[in-house]
């Protein structure tokens, strides 16, 4: 085994995906410490261009396979275990998105190596410890791998982006994909959050989550954003329980949005919700849990019952 | 045919809790089916209704005895009958990391032979969102992660799923996944179904069967992971937040006032 690490880009619809550039950075901290190499793989679409971009600073080899258009998982499995057999790396990182946990764990697994997913830390000293969250963001944990190798998966938004150049070696990784092992198709892509409202439009936004309880409640905040003259958006559970169309939802799934004004009502700031709205002006947050994650990112906090405080609220507008 | 679909009984946690030795203390836990595997559950019972042949859906638990009641919800959603493997080997295990799910559910696999199996993406205990990929991978099947999606008519007598794959900022990936296959169901899919009184009912009289390590024709090394925990903690509030104080009117008053200056409302 070498002391290397391998990072595994990641890249849609002929873009590099900006995780791929965190992973750069969370990848050469790794390496420093390892004291070893960072590759980064580059698999499938444009991988000489994608080459070109993810070559910043600290990454010493970019491994490129040249084999269809989009991310398959079979096609990803089959090469990051080639390239793992090929180069030994001590640790391989994945982004933790919804294609890196389309493959990683299958890598994980084929290799025999354990898996930690959703790294928000990773140290070494010797041993690898990751921190991650447990009980949607309300504890954090640190978990030890004891093991020489290890498949970490690493949440987006977590490390800097890498905006440096670098001037790693580029080499095409030679190898033949085993194509009757490949028994999924990407057929296309589908663009679910259109409709008649582009909530990333919005000026003001006052957005609901779990804590409206009841689909008869949603009226309150119909009502409040009416008041206000702003837009209605949500989180997630409320688009997933069908009170509100997709095309209302801010979050990693959803819309990411960036209004004057973001008033978050019954939201408790999951990570995923929070990706898609921290990059407002202003964020405004009402919830009656004092420890919700969503206060930490808020520049004003009613601690209190959305049910008292959003009526009173319209009050005062209307 | 059949349709196996994992359930996990999960604790969640108060808004105000305190942390005893490595895990939440137990008396802030309350214990709940995965939101995920609800609409799993919901998925599997889909995928029988729509097929014209004979489809059994069984369920696979790993969790104590508690959990049967949480079985039992998804008994009375449709669910025909349900495996739970427990043992003091299991209980003692430090931590279920995700090889060691995948030892014991591949064990269940290879014993009921399904032509599908479905999970939820992830367990909002742990979040480690990658046991289904995980398992497909260890018994050779097919799989998709993320499935929002599901075309259930057909799905069992074509062998071929047609799925869309959620990925981020509101795009789906449309794919085609050859069975058998092992898909991770998303969040807000389907829309579950609450158990009907005859469904409680019926539910009493369906079978869990209790699993042990040997029974599956493991022993206690299936169970001994490479992962620890070694420390869990309230992360630092990092709020600087202004907050308003009072009752509901005065806050509502103080944010209104904010708000405005903000230049909300102003027309």
């Amino acid at each position: 085994m070498t002391s290397d690490v391998l990072a595994v880009a990641e890249h849609r619809r002929g873009d590099v995906r900006d995780v791929s550039y965190e992973l750069v950075t969370a990848g050469r901290e790794l390496a420093e410490e390892t004291g070893g190499d960072l590759h980064v793989a580059v698999i499938s679409g444009q991988v000489e261009e994608f080459a070109t971009r993810v070559n910043r600073e600290g990454v010493d080899v970019v491994h490129t396979v040249d084999h269809g258009e989009e991310f398959n998982h079979d096609v990803y499995v089959q090469a990051v275990c080639a390239l793992a057999d090929e180069l030994d790396p001590q640790y391989v990182l994945t982004p933790n998105s919804v294609n890196g946990l389309d493959y990683a764990p299958a890598v994980a697994n084929r290799l025999a190596l354990p898996l930690v997913t959703d790294a928000v830390g990773i140290e070494y000293d010797g041993g690898l410890t990751v921190t991650r969250e447990m009980y949607g963001s309300k504890v954090e944990t640190t978990v030890e791998v004891d093991a020489e190798r290890t498949v970490v998966t690493v949440r987006p938004g977590e490390w800097m982006v890498t905006e440096a150049d670098g001037d790693a070696e580029v080499t095409p990784f030679e190898f033949e994909v085993d194509e009757s092992a490949v028994n999924s198709t990407v057929t296309g892509f589908e663009e679910v959050a259109g409709g008649d409202v582009d909530i990333a439009d919005a000026e003001v936004l006052v957005s609901v989550g779990r804590g409206i309880e009841e689909e008869e409640n949603i009226e309150l905040v119909e009502r409040l954003a009416d008041a206000l003259g702003a837009t209605l958006s949500s989180s997630r559970p409320i688009v997933d329980n069908g009170w509100l169309p997709k095309n209302r939802q801010v979050g990693q799934s959803g819309k990411v949005v960036t209004p004057e004004v973001y008033i978050a009502i019954g939201i408790s700031g999951a990570v995923q919700h929070v990706a898609g709205m921290k990059g407002s002006e202003t964020i405004v947050a009402i919830n009656n849990d004092s420890n919700a994650p969503i206060f930490d990112i808020a520049d004003y906090g009613v601690v209190g019952d959305l049910f008292d405080v959003v009526p009173a609220l319209t009050e005062e507008f209307e | 045919m059949k349709v196996l679909v994992t359930v996990k009984e999960v604790a969640e946690v108060e808004d105000d809790f305190e942390i005893a030795d490595l895990d939440v203390d137990p008396r802030y836990l309350e214990y709940d089916l995965n939101e995920w595997d609800e609409y799993a559950v919901e998925a599997a019972v889909r995928l029988a209704e729509a097929s014209d042949e004979d489809v059994e859906v069984v369920s696979a638990t790993i969790g104590p005895e508690r959990s049967e009641e949480t079985v039992r919800m998804a008994l009375a959603k449709g669910v025909d009958r349900a495996v739970r493997i427990w043992d003091d080997d299991v209980e003692a295990a430090e931590f279920l990391d995700v090889a060691s799910k995948v030892r014991l559910l591949e064990a269940v696999v290879a014993e009921e032979d399904p032509d599908i199996v479905l999970t939820g993406v992830q367990a909002n205990d742990t979040g480690f969102g990658a046991t289904g990929v995980a398992l497909a991978d260890a018994v050779g099947f097919e799989w998709g992660a993320v499935v929002n999606h599901l075309d259930t008519e057909g799905v069992l007598e074509d062998g071929v799923a047609h799925v869309h794959r959620e990925l981020e900022g509101g795009i789906d990936e449309i794919t085609e996944i050859d069975l058998p296959a092992v898909l991770t169901i998303q969040t807000g899919i389907n829309e579950p179904r609450y158990a009907s009184l005859r469904g409680i009912r019926q539910a009493q009289s369906k079978e869990i069967a209790r699993k042990t390590l040997s029974d599956l024709g493991l022993d206690h090394s299936a169970v001994a992971g490479e992962l620890f925990l070694t420390d869990m903690y309230e992360p630092e509030a990092e709020s600087d937040a202004t907050y308003f104080d009072g009752d509901a009117g005065e806050q509502a008053a103080q944010l209104a006032t904010a708000l405005r200056e903000k230049g909300v409302g102003a027309e």
